[in-house]
């Protein structure tokens, strides 16, 4: 385990990482017509695990992950995280958004330095991590470059590399490769996985690949068309030292079709409806 | 009609703040907003007034049309010839930034103190924002609209009017909604100076007379009128794009 | 573009000046300069409407260098600068304030859009009562003119601001001030910028033309005290300096502006 990114250990040793209970979220309901959007959920992300939730879109993926983030509280139900109640945006927990996060004024190095250096870390130590954190996620020939000169991977890589420093021990990721092509995505989960490891964080990664699920996860949350719902948990089985050439095991295959087998009465729904 | 309901407002509210200043001002050689509007019934009912907007809207009517025809088609020649828009575009940027009352004498000195003058500094003043409108849009066309043109077996002519000419139209009517604004601008800046007749002598002289009811009357029927102008263009031109 | 002020769109396409274009740019501006050179020296342009372009330049080189019109220069470059700080500084806050005001920026959006089809300049006597014939009056009104493009560009900034910045703030737990200070403000700046860049041409504009119509001094005065005198060497000497400066005064911004730009391109 590489020193410059392992996480923190935990201040609370708790056997549930984070954990969501009866978490339900609708949007406006102050105006009688509120959007139903999420829940009620339950889910106990376990320490160290790879989760992933798919879904169909508009199912209330990323609600779920601003309520771990504690970007917004749920209407009815409880978020913990290492034990405590969520309230605000907790120390520990990093996010990569489906967005293009990165800062366009700064330079790679910058934008990567960004948390650290406001966080009153030493200069010294400041560079180290981001040198390190640079170098992991391939960007070494472009530290000085700025974002618009990058490709969408590329600065998505930044800002992982951003959340990485900080050295979060839940790391959650909303649809991080989306814009990406196959070949791409396959690439960069290899290198998710290889962070997973090196880092021994908890990760939460949602995606509507859902063979990008059954490859990369531990287990994978199935939801429900809006208001979602875990329909099903997946254990994949896969050793912790996998890599996408996991694609061509028998076991693969199998998983992505139950994975659909489950989604596609859910995803139809979403086609017909809304 | 909600939408219209707070921009009355907001004119509102400025007319109070204009009442406001009139009172603060030193023994109110600023008139008050009643005051100008009784002087605009005064002047509505005036001849020589009919007489003075007919030459501004004369000069302005001829500005505005020869420099619509004028700015979309130098639009279109140097949108079509790439290479002559990019080597265009900079140098009418900066025409457009140059406070072109410096070259009114040259106008003068060409055409004289006639009418002719305030036309051609309209001029001067609408083609150059419609002229760039008009080529930028063309040089942002999209190709992929001319290659289905082509792969519909349209004519070159039916590719320019069924085509082109529809995708290019919301920028050429933001253009020349501009353009018209400032057709006006120029028309009345000429008459400012150096000029015996229009809306625009009529303020400059009205003010040396010290007459300032006549000089806010004019100004805010103008505004009045080119807002009015203005707000049908633009919804028009929001119609056009949902 | 729907709402913004008088610019034209720059063109997207032209914006990597590719190099041909630009010597060609050149070659056509001599040309042209060369052709006037030539019409006014043989006498198909009679010299008592244009000068040649080598007068006029040694006409202004002349006048810097017997200082004549020093004080009307620093006048209208003063007034000039005094107006566009006023209008970004002041449109700058309006607009950040308006911003957080919805209501009152939806009765005041559709009226700053229609803003540039008043012909302010006719207000100008109104602010010769309030300031009196000098530089207050002068400032007052190139404000008026310069201000609302600085405004319509901040709304325009802060709206442009990606949502995922603002989480993005959450999650690093930054304060209001940080958050404004260390993302909107950056995020922000190109559109800013381009606020900046108008704001600067319409206080030239407004500066020059009220000098022009009715003052007592500054580059604008100079140039119709020339004209009523038949100095026409003056005059084109002037002009010239107006469009030199102008036009170097745009390159410069624009070289900024497009450094900005090109950040936000993805
Ligand atoms: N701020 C909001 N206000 C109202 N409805 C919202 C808001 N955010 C999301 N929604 C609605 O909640 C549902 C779930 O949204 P989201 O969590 O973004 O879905 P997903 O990420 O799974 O695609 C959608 O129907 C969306 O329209
Ligand atoms: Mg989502």
């Amino acid at each position: 385990m590489s020193p410059a990114l392992a996480s923190v250990a935990a201040p609370v040793p708790a056997e549930h990482h984070a954990r969501l209970t009866g978490v339900t979220r609708v949007f406006g309901a102050r105006k009688g017509t509120g959007v139903h959007a999420l829940g009620p959920v339950d889910l106990d992300l376990n320490r160290g695990e790879f989760f992933s939730v798919v879904g169909p879109s508009g199912c209330g993926k990323s609600t779920l992950l601003d309520v771990l983030a504690g970007l917004s509280s749920p209407t009815a139900g409880t978020a913990e995280f290492e034990g405590k109640p969520i309230n605000g945006v907790p120390a520990g927990v990093g996010v990569v958004f489906q967005e293009d996060a990165s800062f366009p004024w700064l330079s790679v190095e910058d934008n990567v330095a960004f948390g650290l250096r406001r966080s009153g870390v030493d200069a010294a130590e400041v560079a180290r991590r981001v040198d390190y954190a640079i170098g992991f996620m391939g960007l070494k020939d472009f530290s000085k470059a700025y974002p618009a000169q990058l490709s969408g991977g590329m600065r998505q890589r930044v800002c992982i590399a951003r959340t990485l420093v900080m050295q979060p021990r839940l790391i959650l990721l909303d649809e991080p490769f989306g814009a990406l092509d196959q070949q791409t995505r396959l690439l960069m989960g290899d290198e998710l996985l290889r962070l997973w490891r090196e880092t021994g964080a908890t990760v939460l990664l949602i995606t509507h690949a859902l063979d990008e699920a059954a490859m990369l996860s531990d287990r994978v949350g199935v939801m429900s068309a809006r208001p979602g719902l875990f329909i099903d948990v997946l254990e994949t089985g896969w050793p912790r030292d996998r890599d996408s050439r996991i694609v061509s095991h028998p076991r693969f295959g199998e998983l992505t079709a139950h994975l659909w087998d489950k989604l596609r009465a859910e995803s139809l729904k979403h086609l017909r409806g809304s | 009609m909600r939408h219209i309901l707070g921009p009355l407002l907001v004119i509102l509210a400025g007319f109070l703040g204009w009442e406001v200043l009139h009172f603060v001002v030193a023994n109110s050689s600023l008139p008050s907003p009643f005051e100008t509007i009784v002087q605009m019934g005064v002047l509505l009912r005036d001849p020589d007034f009919w007489k003075q907007a007919s030459q501004t809207g004369y000069a302005f009517g001829i500005a505005v049309v020869l420099s619509t025809l004028g700015g979309i088609a130098l639009g279109i020649l140097l949108g079509m010839g790439r290479l002559a828009g990019q080597v265009a575009e900079p140098i009418l940027v900066n025409l457009y930034s140059l406070p072109k009352v410096t070259l009114y004498p040259v106008v003068l000195l060409i055409f004289g103190l006639g009418i002719s003058a305030r036309i051609a500094f309209g001029i001067m003043h609408g083609l150059i924002p419609l002229t760039l409108f008009t080529m930028n849009a063309i040089l942002q066309l999209k190709p992929v609209y001319r290659r289905s043109a082509a792969v519909m077996g349209l004519t070159s002519w039916q590719t320019a009017f069924t085509v082109i000419l529809p995708a290019i139209l919301p920028q050429v009517i933001t253009g020349a909604r501009l353009g018209v604004s400032l057709c006006l601008l120029g028309v009345l800046i000429g008459e400012m100076f150096a000029a015996r007749n229009g809306l625009g002598y009529m303020v400059t002289h009205a003010m040396e007379r010290g007459d300032m009811p006549t000089v806010l009357a004019v100004a805010v029927m103008i505004a009045a009128v080119a807002l009015a102008a203005n707000g049908l263009l633009l919804a028009l031109d929001r119609s056009r794009q949902p | 573009m729907a709402s913004a002020p008088a610019t034209p769109a720059p063109a997207a396409v032209a914006v990597p000046t590719a190099s041909p274009a630009t010597l060609l740019r050149l070659v056509v501006i001599v040309a042209a300069v060369g052709a006037l050179e030539i019409a006014c020296r043989v006498g198909w342009v009679p010299m008592t409407i244009v000068l040649p372009p080598s007068v006029m330049a040694e006409s202004l080189w002349q006048l810097l260098l017997s200082g004549s019109h020093t004080r009307d220069i620093v006048v209208s470059f003063s007034n000039v600068a005094a107006a566009a700080s006023l209008a970004v500084v002041l449109g700058f806050l309006i607009g950040a304030i308006l911003h957080t005001l919805p209501p009152v920026r939806g009765a005041v959006e559709p009226l700053l859009a229609s803003y540039y089809a008043v012909p302010t300049f006719m207000f100008y006597p109104v602010f010769i009562i309030l300031f009196g014939v000098g530089s207050g009056a002068i400032i007052a009104i190139a404000v008026l003119l310069a201000i609302v493009a600085m405004i319509t560009a901040t709304l325009n900034g802060i709206d442009r601001i990606p949502l995922v910045l603002g989480k993005t703030a959450r999650m690093m737990r930054m304060g209001p001030i940080e958050r404004a200070l260390k993302i909107s403000l950056p995020a922000a700046l190109p559109y800013l910028f381009t606020g900046v860049k108008l704001s600067v041409a319409y206080a030239f504009i407004g500066v020059i033309a009220s000098e022009f119509i009715l003052s007592g001094a500054g580059i604008g005065h100079a140039i119709a005290y020339a004209y009523n005198n038949f100095d026409n060497r003056t005059m084109y000497g002037l002009m010239l300096l107006i469009v030199l400066a102008v036009t170097v005064i745009n390159a410069v911004l624009d070289t900024i502006d497009r450094r900005l730009q090109a950040r936000l391109r993805r």
